[in-house]
């Protein structure tokens, strides 16, 4: 038995480069270790190697070099239709000449599945994403959302350990998006299969995840759960991808006590939290979430710094309030905040203090 | 107007009922359509609508030269109604006498050569007989003489044949089913129309011929043009562009350079044959003027037809379709025949029935590479009008072949669904 992995892990990305013109890289020293029955998301703009990792996982495509390992065993040289890998493809690639039951009986009669073995296979998965009645249509008489449930469904049908989704949901509806999204994480969780899914969606991402890897210039450059990612965005690629964000730039003044101050380059002084800083004079970007800005200064800390700004548009969005400020010199500093009776409601023109708590502030690279 | 609604008939706007607006709207629609399209309806219709019409009445007009028979012979034709060929007996004197009449009158209107040459095509030997007596049957005296029968055969022994006779009382209508009976190689005998013997039985063994090595080089087009189709569909933009080229290159030559570069290629003491000597082989191949070489030329010729509805089919297969049978445990022998293939039948349907289709009516090539036994039925019928002038045949193995044609298509529509078929 091989001993190199750690022992829970699945699927093992060791130092894998890509390459596709012997020029670039792809993907550049991918390394990455997922538990068996894990959710991982592959999050990252179009170009950021994510579907090459996704393709190269599947066998369409090989790695340049490093390894990648299935349950321990190395998969580079095995042949796609030998990993037993179930695959869920962007335009769902359900085959257009056969019924959505045979789409679904397809994998199990290259495995050579008996006739009644087969049926009852199919019976189930179809009734697993409670599209029973459907197995005689054609696909193309089919909505994309019922596309998508089938394509789910011939992708678990044949019972693999390991399923791969890239980008499925991308052509739905937002609502048709959002309910296909609980049903994907339900069915997942349910079977206890292992998923790697890839997206440029970040709410998509956020939502269904075990773990999220952020991918960005051909490397992985957060890996965490989804609140982590969200709340403690390694670095300022990380902090602007996911979620809104306000930067301010500026050059570290001191650390103390585990906390930064922080010179922005309009003069004004704030308190940060150091993530990957670590000295004075280095120069930062400093990264805020709109809704953790505070207008109340009775909130903050008597000490705390604060920046003065001046509302520029005031957008009724329902549920928050979204207020662009100009703060630092710059306007297109956005602030949230909920709709509660007591809310103020900031007119254009006026003229606030703002600040916030310095762990929520982070100084991140610039 | 008898309307179910309680509520009366759907008024537009204006208080005209909505039914009759709309086809107002769509009447106008309509027009405008048809007065584009009418250049095009008018050039189809005086060139290829009223040419196939004509050539449908020609296959079944009964004419020498410009007029018909009954015309030029009707004395010929009343006295020839009461006779019976199978009876073994010559025409009586009545029609020897009709003949005369008639036949001096055709003489006086340079008929007689053109009236002996359509009653050859049936009976070889009549074409003389009319040619040889034309003038002195124009030196007979009708007022004069009592015994036309023995008249007439004096002036040429060959007017006492009854098959001769047969055959004029069989074409004395005004229309006449000789030129079918001839294309379905029969023939007219005393006892009857009969099929000629089997080994002369011409047209048939071109038909079948032609059919025959038309599927074989539809065949030829399909295996070779598949793969050719699926690396123009599958390549990256800038090498698939170049192998385009090269698909289409041959379709910007001339027909006739294609042909005669073949020519060159295959003949005995041709490029092929020389490396073949080259290799060490003793006896040189012959790969021209037989059906071989019909069956390369044109399966070359024809190839575009087959690639260019194919590649148009297999562009519009995603890539993904093969990926996901792989994914979904398909080898690539399984993938490609029960996921690839089953979607490029529609190209392959449309690429086969055109190339089928202009391989049936093709003419140029078999006629310059086929050689005597490579020879197509398109041949033998331009053979027929431009050679013998017999346009009556012609038509009716062009109608045949028409008629084949359109019965394979049908065929083909039972069996495939022409809806099935793509072009792109």
């Amino acid at each position: 038995m091989a001993q190199t992995s750690s022992k829970d892990a699945f699927v093992e990305f060791e130092r894998v480069q890509k390459s596709y013109d012997g020029e670039t890289l792809v993907v550049k020293d991918l390394n990455l270790t997922m538990p068996k029955g894990e959710f991982l998301t592959m999050l990252g703009p179009s170009g950021s190697g994510k579907t090459t990792c996704l393709m190269m996982l599947a066998g369409f495509e090989t790695a340049t070099h490093g390894e990648i390992k299935l349950d321990g065993k190395p998969i580079n040289n095995i042949p796609p239709h030998k990993r037993g890998i179930g695959m869920v493809f962007q335009n769902y690639a359900l085959f257009p000449h056969m019924t959505v039951a045979e789409n679904l009986a397809f994998p199990l009669e290259v495995r050579k599945l008996g006739k009644s073995e087969r049926e009852a296979k199919v019976k189930r998965a179809l009734d697993m994403v409670q599209m029973g009645a459907f197995g005689g249509r054609r696909p193309a008489q089919l909505s994309g959302g019922q596309q998508q449930r089938i394509a789910l469904a011939r992708a678990l049908v044949f019972e693999p350990e390991l399923v791969l989704m890239d980008e499925p949901l991308g052509a739905l509806d937002k609502q048709l998006r959002e309910h296909m999204q609980f049903e994907i994480t339900r069915i997942a969780h349910n079977l206890g299969i292992t998923t790697v899914y890839v997206t440029h969606d970040q709410t998509e991402a956020l939502t269904m995840s075990d773990r999220v890897a952020v991918f960005n210039d051909g490397r992985i450059q957060q890996l965490a759960p989804p609140d982590e990612l969200y709340e403690a965005p390694q670095n300022s690629f990380v902090a602007q991808f996911i979620g809104e964000n306000n930067t301010l730039e500026g050059v570290v003044q001191e650390i103390r006590d585990g906390f930064a101050v922080v010179r922005l380059d309009s003069g004004e002084v704030i308190d940060c939290k150091p993530v990957n800083v670590s000295k004075a004079g280095e120069r930062t970007l400093v990264s805020i979430r709109p809704e953790r800005v505070e207008i109340d200064k009775s909130r903050l800390h008597p000490d705390a710094h604060t920046l003065k700004a001046e509302v520029l548009e005031f957008i009724y969005m329902g549920d928050i309030f979204r207020t662009r400020l100009k703060v630092a010199g710059r306007d297109d500093f956005i602030i949230k905040t909920r709709n509660a009776p007591d809310q103020r409601r900031l007119q254009p023109g006026e003229m606030i203090d703002i600040g916030w708590l310095a762990n929520d502030c982070r100084a991140l690279d610039a | 107007m008898a309307d179910t609604s309680t509520n009366g008939p759907m008024m537009a706007a204006d208080g005209t009922p909505l039914k009759q607006s709309l086809a107002r709207a769509l009447r106008r629609q309509k027009r405008r359509a048809l007065l584009l399209t009418a250049p095009l309806l008018l050039f189809v219709l005086v060139s290829f609508i009223m040419p196939i019409g004509s050539m449908l009445m020609r296959s079944i007009q009964n004419t020498a030269g410009t007029d018909y028979i009954p015309d030029i012979i009707p004395n010929v034709v009343v006295a020839l109604e009461d006779w019976d060929p199978q009876s073994g007996d010559l025409p009586s004197e009545a029609a020897f006498k009709a003949m005369a009449i008639d036949f001096k009158a055709a003489f006086k209107n340079k008929q007689h050569t053109q009236l002996g040459r359509r009653f050859n095509y049936e009976t070889p030997g009549m074409s003389s007989l009319f040619r040889k007596s034309g003038r002195a049957i124009s030196r007979l005296k009708i007022e004069e003489i009592t015994d036309f029968k023995a008249e007439m055969l004096d002036v040429d022994k060959d007017w006492g044949k009854i098959e001769y006779w047969a055959t004029i009382k069989a074409n004395s209508g005004y229309y006449t089913g000789s030129y079918y009976m001839a294309a379905f190689d029969a023939e007219r005998t005393i006892e009857g129309v009969q099929m000629k013997d089997p080994d002369q039985r011409i047209y048939q063994k071109l038909m079948i011929r032609t059919l025959w090595l038309s599927a074989l080089i539809t065949f030829c087009t399909l295996v070779i043009g598949y793969p050719v189709a699926w690396l123009l569909a599958d390549l990256p933009l800038r090498t698939s562009n170049l192998l385009m080229i090269l698909v289409l290159l041959p379709f910007w030559t001339s027909l006739l350079v294609r042909t005669s570069a073949w020519k060159i290629l295959l003949q005995e003491q041709g490029v092929i044959n020389d490396i073949w000597i080259a290799l060490g082989f003793t006896e040189r191949l012959s790969l021209i003027n037989n059906q071989l070489g019909v069956v390369i030329a044109m399966t070359h010729i024809l190839l575009p037809f087959m690639i260019l509805p194919l590649y148009s089919v297999m562009k519009t297969i995603p890539p993904s379709y093969l990926r996901a049978a792989k994914s979904l445990g398909a080898t690539n022998t399984t993938a490609f025949l029960r996921v690839y293939f089953p979607q490029t039948t529609p190209g392959i349907g449309a690429g086969a029935l055109l190339v089928f289709i202009l391989a049936v009516g093709y003419f140029i090539t078999p006629e310059l590479v086929g050689g005597a036994d490579g020879t197509f039925i398109s041949n033998r019928i331009y053979f027929q009008f431009s050679t013998l002038g017999n346009w009556g045949l012609a038509a009716a193995l062009g109608t045949i072949m028409l008629v084949i044609v359109l019965l394979l298509y049908y065929v083909y529509d039972k069996l495939v669904g022409i809806d099935n078929v793509k072009l792109g």
